[in-house]
């Protein structure tokens, strides 16, 4: 029988049993005694006590990964503070912003039910800005192809290309390729709207849409895809807009209705409210924080195309550009 | 869900199916006449199983219903879809629900006195474990592992994981590595104290165990990825909502198997403990817990497993640590950078199984007598080699801290990404198109589209859905009785009611034809394994790394080979269900008799005819068990498919977090885990009378 050894055990651990329930309640009530504010939680991760941390929100792409990484360079080297990144969607990354968990947003693509939610309505976030670059969305061919069938360029003439853009995916008709879900996008009602023999195919993140597209450039294949400016992928692939409708202020207010191109949308900084009241230094540097197309596509390219984590991609350019990045230290 | 389902996303390098203690199989939810039909001795098994198809008393009836019932769908057509007066639209409440948490929680009390001491409580302790080992430097948190492991496990293990820990440091990963483990230790501890909790309820209350099951079962088969957004919506980007979603999907494989542990406890053991006289709780604290160690052994290894499955998952809501390395990788498009954190979190799964599961097995056994242990295993055994491995374990990590270095030092690193970025683009250049003969991975991508996966949705979606419901529910007939039909049905009904009919069509179709893939490949592998012993041991590590490796990194190869679509993501889910494939049926083609091959050997059968007449049909249990998780594991990894250009369900839960919408995420996996009960019905293996 083998009851018994664990019998005079049994006591011993119920009593250690006992203490640990003891002490995990003391420590629940202990914290119990207050209201607990999740939007003053830091990181565990977060340094220890007395250096002054900045948390960044860094979006899949690699452009809002530029900013990012420079940001934090500059932060950590010329202001001293210590930097955390995380990445999250757009969506969510409101969330957090609005929740104190991220600091700083430094590239926002036009979120208007967002904004009037929480820069509107609930006060805690606080515009910060223009970035300084412009981001502009659009339907996009290889430029090889543009070049061989110049008529391809305009959205009329897409029908007759349909053919030639099909794929196993497209259900007979042309490919669409759409990327990532977190991305603006009104691509299946211009379609439908605008009469196109096509099927918009979502490649569902933006890596498989990256992969696809230069795939296809190896192959020297055409593809049409959703795509967008200031991108890395231009210097590799290069490709040619196509002409859509022309954009006239509010006719994409209605999701089902919208049959012109996007617009052209100066991007935007956002601040954490009380970051950006109480944020000293680091909040002023963000809300300096400018630069061009050129500047983020230059640090983009070293960490997409060079692979250089995105640190030394960020010193690279601060050790090439000092008189850009004094304006915003100062 | 059945107790087939158990191991939906078992990682766990073991085979998760066919452990006879019922980490997967039948018995786990505490119904012992369920057993898998692999526990029965096979002779008896083969005769059951003829006896019952010989007959065919069901499928007759079936076959004139289908005589009657398919050309009526023929004569009415138009009417295919699931009619929309029949389906619910739940967006308004489910975007209601969102809007109330976003404008309460910075001021509702419940969120202030409740979910805001749950998450400082996890900030805390994930803390509290990561400045621990910190300080305990790259050495100390080294050797703790392998002197932890010598202790649990033997040299041979030891050594294993101070290696592993050593590749961490060396593929440059070594604090990722250790917020992982933070927030591991944090999430498996609190997995454990409740699943547990819920193990000792469902164990000792047959009512409590009821009620239970159903909630285990969806806490399982739910994707992840729809309940990130509600964890993301009431406690926030970062740790906390990334542990307590890594708890959700981490707890059941305890608590099922805590469950069965005091369930199965040895009768006579216990009456024993009763005639000594012995209250409910000493019995219970004496005799019933003892008895199921065991179990609650493998509880915990399951838990540790299915945790770290998850660190990639998490780093979607800001878990930090190698999964967000994983993830910004991808965004970058390098893989070798992905590959590099890829490979600790794989390490850590290998060394926290293997050692797990030869410390369950040393449970059993009894202890070797002193004089016949090696000199280590003298020296730390008992109660005062506890304390010895700590004591040498802080030694070495003071050694550490005096050498002044507790972190990994920077150039004992070793950049693996860039050869392993060169290897991808190669392959991926060469054999993408014009491969002479056999035509590159993008031909073959659009032949099984176009001549598989088109089909196959093209069929399904113009099925009328009452047929469809029928065909179902015959099939649940025909595999178990009408209780699995009526699940199997109600479930399908229920994917109407969602209203995301055609969706979940399309999915079922990618999903079909993945296993069958599956299924090819993963037979046509074991076979060839089951007859060498060096086969299988040659197969292992690379099963162990295809289970365990997080799938995104390897989706750019994936799509890099087959580009963007539904091809890509069958592929990735055949990847990751392979594994268990191959092991299930390895072991079933191995367990077979092997009276009844040296007979037929003696009667002058080929190998081949052996294969055919003996092994497979006294295997079959075993290849059905198979086929069913199979069907599981493909599903379970849906979402990766959305990730990659598979559409349908899995877009969707993606699109529903990325885009904070709650109700399109939540449905679409809710109608995933009802297109699990349909096809996990369906493919049960048929159980005894």
């Amino acid at each position: 029988m083998r009851i018994f050894p664990h019998r005079s055990r049994g006591p011993v651990r119920g009593r250690r049993a006992v203490a640990a329930l003891a002490a995990a309640s003391s420590l629940v009530a202990l914290t119990a005694c207050g209201a607990a504010d999740m939007t003053r939680q830091s990181s565990p991760y977060a340094a220890a006590r007395g250096a002054k941390t900045v948390t960044l929100s860094v979006q899949s792409w690699v452009g809002a990964q530029a900013n990012t990484a420079v940001a934090a360079y500059l932060l950590e080297h010329e202001l001293g503070y210590r930097v955390d990144t995380v990445q999250v969607d757009e969506v969510p990354a409101w969330d957090a912003l609005s929740q104190g968990r991220v600091d700083a947003i430094l590239e926002d693509w036009g979120h208007p039910e967002q904004e009037k939610r929480y820069v509107e309505g609930k006060k805690t976030i606080t515009r910060g800005g223009d970035l300084g670059v412009t981001g502009h969305i659009g339907w996009f061919v290889p430029t090889y192809f543009a070049q061989e069938h110049p008529d391809v360029t305009d959205w009329k003439n897409l029908g007759k290309y349909a053919d030639r853009l099909r794929t196993a995916e497209s259900r007979g008709k042309g490919q669409l390729m759409d990327g990532s879900p977190s991305y603006v996008t009104n691509d299946k009602a211009l379609v439908k709207n605008l009469g196109l023999d096509f099927e918009v195919v979502f490649a569902g993140s933006e890596a498989a849409q990256i992969t696809q597209i230069r795939q296809f450039a190896k192959e020297h294949k055409p593809f049409l895809t959703y795509w967008y400016e200031p991108q890395w992928l231009f210097e590799r692939v290069p490709m040619t807009e196509v002409k859509l409708p022309e954009h006239r202020e509010g006719c994409d207010a209605d999701p089902e209705k919208v049959n012109c191109a996007y617009p052209r949308t100066p991007l935007q900084k956002y601040l954490n409210t009380r970051f950006a009241e109480n944020g000293g230094k680091a909040a002023s540097f963000l809300k300096k924080f400018h630069w061009t197309v050129e500047d983020q596509n230059e640090v983009a390219l070293m960490i997409a195309e060079d692979k250089l984590p995105p640190e030394q991609a960020a010193r690279k350019w601060v050790e090439r550009h000092e008189p850009v990045w004094k304006q915003w230290t100062r | 869900m059945s107790p087939t389902t158990t191991p939906v996303r078992d990682q766990g390098p073991p085979g998760p199916a066919l452990t006879p203690d019922g980490s997967t199989g039948s018995g786990v939810n505490g119904r012992p006449d369920r057993r898998p039909p692999a526990a029965a001795p096979p002779r008896a098994r083969l005769r059951a199983l003829l006896v019952r198809h010989r007959a065919g008393r069901r499928v007759l009836p079936l076959a004139v219903v289908a005589v009657v019932l398919v050309p009526v769908a023929v004569l009415l057509p138009g009417a295919a879809a699931w009619p929309a007066s029949l389906a619910v639209d739940l967006s308004g409440p489910l975007g209601r629900a969102g809007d109330w948490i976003i404008d309460n929680r910075d001021h509702h009390p419940l969120f202030l006195y409740f979910f805001g001491h749950v998450s400082n409580a996890v900030v805390v302790s994930v803390r509290a474990v990561y400045v621990v080992l910190l300080a305990a430097g790259w050495a100390g948190v080294t050797a703790l592992a392998g002197l932890v492991a010598l202790r649990l496990a033997g040299v041979r293990l030891a050594l294993t994981c101070v290696a592993a820990f050593a590749a961490c440091g060396l593929l440059g990963m070594w604090v990722p590595t250790m917020q992982t483990l933070a927030l591991m230790v944090v999430a498996v501890a609190a997995s454990v104290v409740l699943g547990a909790l819920l193990g000792l309820a469902a164990g000792m209350s047959d009512r409590a165990d009821r009620a239970l099951r159903p909630v285990l079962d969806t806490m399982q088969v739910l994707p992840a990825f729809a309940y990130l957004l509600p964890m993301v919506l009431v406690f926030g980007i970062g740790v906390p909502a990334a542990v307590l979603a890594t708890v959700v999907y981490a707890a059941p494989p305890m608590a099922r198997l805590t469950a069965l542990g005091l369930r199965e406890a040895d009768a006579g053991v216990l009456e024993a403990a009763a005639s000594l006289g012995a209250t409910g709780r000493q019995r219970l604290l004496t005799a019933r817990i003892p008895l199921a160690r065991r179990q609650l052994m493998l509880g915990v290894n399951q838990a540790v497993m299915m945790a770290l499955s998850m660190a990639v998952i998490a780093s979607v809501i800001g878990a930090g640590g190698l999964g967000d390395r994983v993830y910004q990788a991808l965004a970058s498009v390098d893989v070798g950078a992905a590959l590099a954190a890829g490979i600790p979190i794989v390490l850590l799964a290998v060394v926290l199984d293997r050692t797990a599961d030869a410390a369950g097995d040393r449970l059993g056994a009894a202890p070797l007598p002193p004089s016949q242990r090696r000199l280590l295993g003298r020296v730390f055994a008992g109660g005062y080699g506890w304390l010895l491995t700590v004591l040498a374990a802080v030694a070495v990590a003071a050694g550490g801290r005096m050498a002044d270095s507790s972190l990994w030092p920077g150039s004992w690193t070793l950049p693996i990404a860039e050869p392993v970025n060169r290897a991808v683009a190669w392959m991926t250049d060469h054999l993408y198109t014009g491969v002479p003969v056999v035509g590159g991975t993008a031909d073959w991508a659009a032949r099984f589209t176009g001549w598989v996966l088109d089909p196959l949705r093209s069929g399904l979606q113009a099925t009328p859905w009452w047929l469809l419901l029928a065909l179902v529910g015959a099939l649940g007939l025909l595999a178990g009785t009408w209780r699995t039909a009526l699940t199997a049905v109600l479930a399908l009904a229920a994917i109407g009611v969602l209203g995301v009919w055609v969706p979940s069509l399309d999915t079922l179709s990618q999903v079909l034809a993945a296993v069958a893939v599956t299924l090819v490949l993963g037979f046509a592998v074991a076979v060839g394994a089951a007859r060498s012993a060096r086969a299988q041991r040659l197969l292992r590590p690379v099963l162990d790394v295809c289970q365990t490796m997080p799938q995104f990194v390897y989706l750019i190869p994936v799509v890099a080979l087959f580009g963007v679509g539904r091809a890509p993501a069958a592929a990735a889910a055949v990847v990751y269900a392979l594994p268990v494939v191959v092991r299930i049926t390895t072991e079933g083609l191995r367990a077979v008799d092997p009276a009844a091959l040296e007979s037929t050997r003696s009667l002058g059968a080929t190998g081949t005819q052996q294969l055919r007449h003996v092994q497979l049909p006294l295997a079959r249990p075993a290849l059905l068990l198979a086929v069913n998780q199979a069907v599981v594991l493909v599903l379970a990894v849906v979402i990766i498919g959305g990730l990659v250009g598979g559409g349908a369900l899995g877009y969707d839960v993606v699109l529903g977090l990325a885009q904070g919408d709650l109700a399109t995420g939540l449905v679409a996996g809710a109608a995933i885990v009802c297109l699990g009960l349909v096809l996990d019905r369906v493919t049960q293996p048929a159980k005894e009378a």
